[in-house]
This record gives structure tokens, sequence and C-alpha cells, in this order.
């Protein structure tokens, strides 16, 4: 931990850093009050609107001792809100989530009374979820249970997305006035839809009139709260606060203050309105305060120390709101309390020069001192950013957080041009969630859910099974005696693939569908182009782009397997397909040779060999001409949305191994698949060069976003020189396509496991003296030195 | 290494009949035991460490003893075995390769290593296989992006590289027409023709440096080492009159007991001091983490015991250098 923090930000990010996070039923009654009273009466989008005005207006306010930014989603920092409407928590649901052992959140019995007698009687059988699995198919069911892939809509509304710099120019009073030229601007005359038109723009008034009132009883929190104050200085900053909040987000900002405190109501109402996937992310955010901070400096009402409180204060406001927990016993799909907030730094600006500026650097400072879950951020690298913050961010990766993130500046806005977006809408683009690529503030790109490719392949060696349950839940798709050769086992796979693809999509569409016509988002819909000029909601193809995402899981695994089975099996023939069945079935065993032969005897991906990576490279455009490019409903006539994938699995890879049964390139049942676009745990022997070389053979730019994880001890990234090699290999992978790479700098913690489990680890490269060797490589007793060694340097 | 340990490859200890001979044609094929990609500690930037088999010095203190034998070996896991008995039916000779793989019973074998091919758990494994030109490039070439970015390159290394001048010359020359960065890390034990012809095939000499006192020097390392001191000096100088030569960096591994007195010290000093060109100096601190490594062949390990130099230590030496106006510092 940093020690630059002042004595607030230190005691504010311990509070939230302390605090658990607990669950809120306010917003949930709120909300049921309000539909008990409304529904029926307005029109849905209206109504929609009027639940968010309703919520600003009365949920409780808090201004917390000390803060400069202000403004919680739910009454209290880290208490999270329930969205009933969507997906109605069980009374049980609560009280596991109150006594999980991981990530788990606090509910007061009082909460759990409120459920019971007013929620639950309530939306039972009413929430989205209920109405939407009454109508889902069976046999999508059966895929779904077995872990052939996850619905992220079946719980969340879709992925929100990033904003991009307007706001910064324009307060909702200017936006009030785009909505009325739009709606005076309908045509009544020959447009069959002006009345949805209409009803859509009148949300969108009373949307932002509920965050004007939202920030507006801040201010008179503040005036209240100042009266009372005995310190001179905090009366001051209280009627400071006053002040912003009666100018924002009513008005656009005129400083650096107001300029955090207007994305943070906007944020705000976002999640408040809905709990949409990837909560929320401000874009560019060095960009856009970047000229109030020089305005600030210059006019003498600013210098660093105080900016950079200032930004400080906001990043612990994303800390204190962890994601709404999901419904159902187990949860195993979202192990997580991050609700994705990913702050973009450098990259280029809309002239596609270096846009890096002083709060890049003052960001990436508050990111290596607050270490904090929330918000992430990453590094927007182009060829043209100056190694200064390439190397400033490599020094905060190595102190081995993890963050940031870096990504390809370049390929980004490549392949968004590709895709067919505007030069400048892709310059203003980037990073949101884990590594999606989007053009913020233009774009609704919505995440469906992962795929599991693993599990594909099972289906395809057990014409349709699932081998763990013995159910049918795929086409039959051959005996795997039948299979008599590697291009009629990989048919197969195509087959079961598309199966399973076309279930997925059909269900994603028509919850897509749902969602337009039942929970359209009339507030989000204001800060994202084209809504306000076309007059449809965001989640109904008002965006300028709108793109829908597949998540493919264990393309490593999947690549290792069929390379093993290609090697061993149609290869060498040392074990045919049936007798490798046998062996999945027994999970090796009394296979353990066969089991070691196609592990360690087969090309892998990862280590720069062509013959894994051509297999690699094969399964990708499998994976292409089976989804990208498929229309989405979502979208204007004429301009529709695309299907698209890209190649992540954030933590799903863990759930869908659980899911699956052993695997052909050696993997026991229920254990990981292989991670992102990461070869498998332990494939990749050859170091990070050979990784990224074997990544650059597949197109990256015709997917969504990639994402690699690289793991690395500190001491390998020691020192000046250490910092230039990380440099030079991020830049050469990036020159090579590369999309995005994250540094693990691993702690002891890691290095114990990784000799419990050596096979798991096998790419962990630790410095020895004057060379790096693999970690598992060493003998005990070198271990123990490189684990001690690790320890001194505070690890 | 058909011995199946580090012997004393008495055909390479006559350093004196290397001496005579002038450098040797080129040979298309040579005896590699690693590959490193990422390799960032042995020249500059990204580089590919390539380790070549075989080396006539004996030091106690060597990091890669496996390396030390010319020919290929076998390494045994036994803690890996699973007792499959695939090496079994894979071993032409029908011995039990468990027991006495890479022993001299293999020294008929007409297919070395198909033991360690077949073990499925690497409990046999291959040290060293006999490559070609092609094949390595191929595998030097792969990273070709990364050195470009980094000002990296490729690294020979062993073994004692220039124990293959043959094989290295070939290695060097493809590398130079393609411009990848070379560099050598070497002993200086060759003939003085061997070393200069070298020298100006590669773009960098890693010179290691144990002791500047011959006598010293031939107990430590078994050779005849006036032979790589004389060739520093003879190299510098050709490095002077000439730019096409490498550019040269001494290395010194600053072992206890065999090279860390203020004597020893100070000696080494005067004698780089006394080269025709000043050079940068690397200390090295001696570590014991290779003891793990000679357990694995079964080999004795004479340092150990020995203390790992303290940073006071090693500064106390980097002094030693930097007090006579030479660019020391620690690497490694």
């Amino acid at each position: 931990m940093g020690t630059m923090m002042n004595d607030r930000v230190k005691r504010l990010r311990d509070e939230s850093f302390e605090t658990k996070p607990s669950f809120s039923a306010e917003r949930a009654l709120l909300s049921t009050e309000f539909y008990k009273e409304w529904e029926g009466r307005v029109s849905t989008p209206v109504l929609r609107a009027m639940n968010f005005r309703y919520l600003c207006a009365k949920k409780t306010i808090y201004i917390g001792s000390g803060e400069l930014i202000v403004g919680e989603r739910g009454p209290r920092p880290r208490a999270v809100s329930s969205f009933p409407e969507l997906t109605c928590h069980s009374e049980e649901d609560l009280r596991i989530l109150d006594s999980r052992p991981m990530t788990s959140y606090r509910v007061d019995e009082a909460d759990i009374e409120i459920y019971r007698n007013t929620v639950i009687p309530y939306w039972r059988g009413r929430s989205m979820r209920d109405r939407a699995f009454a109508a889902i198919p069976e046999a999508w069911k059966l895929l779904y249970e077995a872990g052939a892939f996850t619905e992220f809509m079946e719980q969340r509304a879709p992925g929100h997305t990033s904003l991009d710099g307007k706001l910064y120019v324009k307060g909702l009073k200017g936006f009030r006035a785009d909505i009325a030229q739009s709606r005076s601007a309908l045509d009544w005359l020959g447009d069959p839809g002006a009345l949805a038109r209409d009803e859509e723009l009148q949300a969108m008034d009373i949307a932002c009139e509920g965050a004007i009132i939202f920030a507006e009883r801040h201010a008179a929190l503040a005036d209240t709260m100042a009266l009372t104050e005995g310190a001179p200085s905090r009366r001051a900053e209280l009627a400071r606060i006053a002040e912003v909040c009666r100018r924002v987000p009513a008005e656009a900002p005129r400083d650096f203050h107001e300029a955090i405190q207007m994305y943070w109501f906007a944020h705000l109402g976002t999640i408040t309105e809905l709990n949409g996937w990837d909560a929320m992310s401000p874009g560019h955010l060095d960009q856009h305060l970047g000229p109030f901070y020089a305005r600030g400096l210059a006019d003498g009402s600013l210098d660093r120390t105080k900016a950079k409180e200032l930004l400080s204060c906001f990043w612990i406001k994303v800390n204190n709101t962890p994601a709404p927990p999901k419904v159902g016993v187990t949860a195993l799909e979202s192990g997580t309390y991050n609700d994705f907030t990913n702050i973009n730094l450098g990259g280029l600006d809309s002239d596609g020069n270096d846009a890096s500026n002083e709060v890049s650097y003052m960001a990436l400072e508050i990111l290596d001192e607050l270490q904090l879950l929330q918000p992430q951020a990453n590094v927007q690298l182009s060829a043209k950013t100056p190694e200064r913050l390439l190397e400033a961010a490599g020094r905060v990766i190595r102190r081995g957080s993890g963050y940031p993130s870096l990504f390809n500046a370049d390929e980004l806005v490549g392949a968004m041009v590709k895709m067919g977006k505007s030069r400048v809408d892709a310059l203003e683009g980037g990073s949101s969630g884990c590594i999606e690529t989007g053009a913020f503030g233009k774009e609704a790109y919505l995440l469906h859910g992962y795929l599991n490719l693993p599990k594909v392949l099972e289906l395809a060696l057990n014409d349709g099974v699932d081998a763990l349950s013995g159910t049918r839940i795929g086409l039959a798709t051959g005996k795997p005696e039948d299979l008599a050769t590697f291009e009629e086992l990989y048919r197969a796979f195509e087959r079961q693939l598309a199966h399973v693809v076309d279930l997925k999509i059909k269900v994603s569409n028509y919850l897509d569908r749902l969602f337009a016509r039942d929970a359209p988002a009339p507030f989000l819909s204001v800060l994202i182009d084209d809504c306000i000029a076309r007059g449809r909601d965001y989640y109904d193809g008002g965006a300028r782009y709108n793109t829908d995402y597949i998540q493919c899981c264990g393309i490593g695994t999947v690549t290792d397997s069929l390379s093993a089975i290609a090697t061993h099996v149609y290869g060498a023939a040392t074990l045919n397909l049936k007798s490798l069945n046998a062996a999945l079935e027994a999970n090796w065993e009394g296979y353990e040779a066969d089991r070691l032969r196609m592990s360690n005897k087969s090309p892998r991906f990862g280590n720069d060999d062509d013959r894994a990576d051509d297999i690699a490279q094969r399964v990708f455009g499998t994976l292409l001409s089976t989804i990208d490019g498929r229309p989405s409903p979502r979208g204007v006539p004429g301009d529709m949305g695309t299907w698209r994938i890209n190649i992540l699995s954030t933590t799903c890879h863990v759930y869908f191994g659980l899911r699956t049964a052993a695997s052909p390139d050696g993997r026991k049942a229920h254990l990981p698949i292989s991670d992102g676009f990461s070869p498998a745990q332990g494939a990749d022997r050859n170091g990070p060069t050979a990784v990224a070389k074997s990544l650059s053979k597949l197109d990256i730019s015709r997917t969504g976003g990639s994402l690699l994880n690289q793991r690395f001890l500190p001491a390998t990234l020691e020192g000046e020189g250490g910092i230039r090699n990380l440099s030079a290999l991020v830049r050469t992978y990036f020159k090579l396509g590369g999309h995005h790479v994250q540094f693990n700098v691993v702690d002891t913690a890691t290095l114990r496991k990784a000799q419990e489990r050596p096979e798991d680890y096998r790419d962990l490269l630790v410095r020895v003296a004057g060379y790096s060797d693999y970690f598992v490589d060493l003998d005990r007793n070198h271990q123990e030195e490189i684990i001690s060694r690790t320890a001194q340097e505070g690890f | 290494m058909s011995q199946g340990g580090i012997g004393c490859p008495a055909e390479l200890r006559i350093g004196d009949s290397m001496v005579e001979s002038g450098g040797e044609a080129r040979v298309s094929t040579g005896v590699v035991f690693d590959l490193r990609k990422f390799s960032v500690r042995d020249g500059p930037g990204i580089r590919t460490a390539v380790f070549l088999k075989g080396c006539p010095l004996d030091c106690p203190w060597c990091h890669n003893p496996e390396g030390h034998d010319p020919g290929p070996a076998i390494l045994k896991r036994p803690e890996r075995c699973i007792a499959c008995l695939s090496c079994l039916r894979a071993c032409p000779l029908g011995i039990d390769p468990r027991l006495v793989a890479g022993t001299s019973a293999c020294d008929a074998c007409p297919d070395f290593g198909s033991c360690a091919r077949a073990c499925p758990s690497e409990s046999l494994q291959t040290v060293g296989e006999m490559r070609d030109l092609a094949w390595v490039m191929d595998a030097i070439r792969k990273d070709r992006p990364f050195y470009d970015e980094s000002g990296g390159g490729v690294t020979f290394t062993g073994g004692e590289p220039l124990a293959r001048p043959g094989f290295l010359t070939a290695l060097l020359d493809a590398c130079r027409v393609e411009g990848i960065h070379t560099a050598i890390e070497t002993s200086g034990f060759a003939s003085r023709a061997v070393m200069l012809d070298i020298a100006r095939r590669c773009d960098l000499l890693l010179y290691d440096l144990k002791t500047a006192e011959a006598t010293r020097g031939r107990e430590l390392t078994g050779i005849d080492y006036s032979i790589c001191l004389d060739n520093l000096a003879a190299v510098v100088r050709a490095r002077l009159e000439d730019k096409h030569y490498a550019d040269i960096r001494v290395r010194i591994p600053l072992v206890p007991g065999a090279n860390d007195s203020p004597e020893a010290l100070g000696a080494m000093a005067d004698f780089v001091a006394s080269l025709a060109v000043l050079l940068p100096v690397d200390l090295l601190p001696y570590h014991g983490s290779a003891e793990g490594k000679y357990r694995l062949w079964n080999l004795n390990y004479r340092m150990a015991g020995t203390p790992e130099p303290d940073s006071a230590a090693l500064d106390a030496a980097i002094a030693v250098f930097s007090s006579r106006g030479i660019a020391a510092g620690k690497e490694g």
C-alpha cells in the first residue's frame, strides 16, 4: 500500500475496504409500492421512468463524514439493491446470501421480513425471470443445466456500457431540450411508430427529472448537515458539495470536482434504474477530466494534490457498489463482488494522437495506492503512447495486483472500423467490463453468456450425451467407434456447436425482446447516442451501434484435446476413440499412462507450435462461421444488430470445469477449463513470447475482445531492465495484433499451491539467478528459497 | 552423455592441442541441450538462449552441470515414474531404461532417446539432442519480433560454445545474414584463431573471468587458464584495432573461497584495467541454486555449504572495480 494517501482518503478507503457488503430491500420495497399503484395506468417506458424518478425522490440519501464525492446506490456504503421486477429473491436465497462462505452479503431480518410480506407476494410470478422461464424450451434448459452455456439476462438486465464525453459539455437540462425537440419532430402523419417513440421520449424526460431530483436532495442534505457541523473546514466542504449537486447533473460541469460528480450521478442513475451486467464505466476518464484539470491549474482553483484527492474519493465510491447478488442457491457463476467498472487510460484522441495526460498518471498512482477491488483500470496502449506511461503502468503491474490491464488501442480502433463504426466513434471507444470492445456512448454491446467449448467436444465424443449425467442433451452425431477419421470427429464437433449455438441464440433473442418490451432503460437511453434522435430505447435499437456477444470459453482446452486426439488416436493410434472415451468416463482412473501421454506428448496451444496453433485457428474459424455476423433482433430496419464472439471466461472456466467430464488433453473431470484466451493451465512451457506468438495467429480483430492472463514473479520484472522487457514484450505482442494482456505477479500463497499441484503451474516463470526458470521444474529446496526471497520483497 | 554423469571428458581437457589448431570449418549439426525464450539476463533485451552441450572446464560452481559432457544424455526423475513400462517396450536393446538409461549400457543403442520419447510421465528426459542448423535457426527466428522491439537477439551459451566452433560459426553466420543480434557467453577457452574468428562473427562477447591468475585458474577450472586470459587480452586488442570485432563485457562470478578475496578481486580489477580497452564488468554473485540439479544428476556438488555473498560483500567487490575506473555492477 502506498503512503501517499492523505488522512481523509485513507479513512474513506479503509471504511470501504472493511465494510462488509450488505443487502438492502429498500429499492425492492419502493419499486413494489410504486408498481402497485401505477402498473397498467401508463405505458411501459413511462412506468419505468416514473419508477426511477420515484426511487430518486424516495431512497435514503447518504453523505458520509469527510466525503467530497457523494451518492450511493443503496441507503449506505457497500449496500446493494435488488431488482425484483427482473428477478425476485426468495427468503431462502436471502438467508443463503447471508450465510454462504464465499462472497456473502449481510442480510438483516427486517429486510427478509419486507421480502416475505411485501416484495415476494407481489413479484412472484410477475418478475421477468419467472415469466421468461415459463416459455423457455426444454432442450435449452437441458444444455443450460449441463453447463454448456450460461445466460446473462435470466437475472440481470442486458449489459451496460461506457459513456463518452458528452456529459462534460451538456447537462441533463440540455438533454431534455434535445428530447423535446425529438418529440416535436415526431411524424404523426406517416410514422406508425410515433406513439412508441413519443412514450419512450416522454420516459427519457421523466428519467432526467429523476436524476436532477436525486442530486438536489443531496444538496439539501449537505446544507442541513452544514447547519450542525462544528468544524468550519467541513462546513465549507458541505457548502461546496451543495453547490456542486445543484449544478450537476442538471447543467454541464464547470470544474474538476463537478465533472467527477457529474459522472458519478450518471453512473448511479444507470445502476439504480437497472442491474445491467458490467454495471457502467466512465470510458476515457483521463481524457474527460484532463481539460478540467488543466483549466483548474491555470486559474489557480486546483492543484495536483486536491485533484488527486477528489479522484481518490471517486475511486472509493465505485468500490462502495458491489455487484448485485444473483438468486439461486449455488450462485457458482458469479463468485465476485466486482461489478466490473473499468476505466480507460491513455489511448488516442479524436485526431488519433496520444491522449494521455497528467490525470492518466494520477489514476495509476491511485490504483497503486488504494489497492481496491473496484474500479479496475486499463491502459489503452497505442504505438503512439509514450514509453513513460507504459513504464508507469509496468511499475504498478509489478506490485502484483494484476492491474492495470493493457489493451492494444490501435487494434481496437482498427477492429471497430472494420465492424462498420466511424473512425471518430472508434477512437472514442475502448474496453469496458473485462475486455469488451465498444464505441463508448454510442453502442449497445450486450453480453449474453459464456459458451463451454470443451463441453461441446464432450458431446461430439459421446453422440450428444452429457458424459456426467448420461442424459442426451445434444444431437446424435455418431458413436465414437463410427468416427473413423479426425475429420469425421471434427464434423461432429461442428454440428454439436451449431446445435448449442442455435438454441442459445434463440433464447437470447427472446430475452432481448422481452427486455425491449418490458424493461426499457430510459435513463441509460438519454446517455447513449442516438436513442434520443431515434426515439428508441437502448434495449430496442436506440443505440447507434448494436452488437450481441457470446463469450467463448476453453479454446485452450479444446485445442489441446483435439491435438491430443489427432496425435494419439488418429495419428500414432496408441488408443482408439472408444477406449479414450472409456478412459474419460473413468476420469482417467486406471489410465494414467494414457492421460500423461495425451497431456505431455501432444502439441499444445501456447507454445508457438503450428501443429497445435493450426487447430486453434480452425476452432476459432468454426466459432466465427457459426456465430459471427448472424443478425440480432435489436436495431432499426436496415441496420440491425449483429451477433459476434469474444474470447473471455471471467471466472466461468471454473464453473464450466465443474460441469465438464474429463477431457482428452489429460484434464480430469470437474477441474477448470482453460481461462479466456490463455493456454490451458500449465500447457505453455516456452515462456511468454511463445504464448504471444501462438495467440497472435488468430485474427482477434474479428472478435469483440480476448483475454490473456500471464503470470510472473516480481523478481522477473525487477529493475528498470525488467520494466523495459515487460514493455517490449507487450509492445511486440500488440504489433503482432494482440488485443489484451494482464499480468499476475504472484505471491507466496500461489507458490505454495504450485508446490501442491505443480501440474497446474507449469507456466509459472521464476527468476532463478542469472536466468528465469519454471518454478515447478526446480527442486523443493530451491522452491523454498525462492519463496523466502519473495517474502523479503514484501509479498 | 554416454558415461551417465559429469566425468572428465579427456578429449576436451587437452587444451593445448586446441590452441595450435585454427578455426574449424562450418559444421551443420550440434548437440543443443536447452533453448530458452524470454531470456533477459544474457545480453540486452529479450533474447533466446541456445545452450550448446560440452565444456572443457570443470568449475565446481557450474550452474549447468548437465551441459558439461558433449553428448546427448538421459535424465532420470524416478519420482515421476508411474511404472507403465512404456520405456521398456520402446528400448531397442530390451534392457530396463528405468535402471540403465544414460549409462554406458546405452552406448550401443541404435535409437538413443527412444525410451524418453516413449515415457509419458517425463520420468525419462533426453537432455541434449543432435540438432541441425535449420532447426536451431527456426527456433531462433520465432521470436524475431521480440528481438527487434527490445534490442535483443540470441545468446549462445552452454556448455562452452567455443568448444563447438564449427557449429557456432555456422549459427553466427546464419544470424548475421538475417540481421539477428548475437551474443556468446564464453570462458574464452579456445585456440587464438578460433577466439578471434568467432569474435568477428558475433556482436557481443560475454566473457567470463574467473580469476586473473593462471595457476589459480587451473586449480579452479582444470584447464590451462592462461589461454583464457591471453585470449581476452588478444580479443580486446583486436576490437580496439577493428570495429568489426564484437563488443565485450566481462562477467565475473563472485564465488566465496574461489575468487572473492580482496587480493583476488584486486588482481582481476588490475587485469581488466590493463586491457587495451576499459571494459564494463558485471558481477554475478554465487548462488547455491544449482545444487538441486546436481542431485538430479547424481553428481557431487563440491560447493555444498558455501554461503552466498551478501549485498555488502557484493558492494565491496563492485567497489574494487569502480575504484579503478571500471564500470562495474551486479548482474544476475
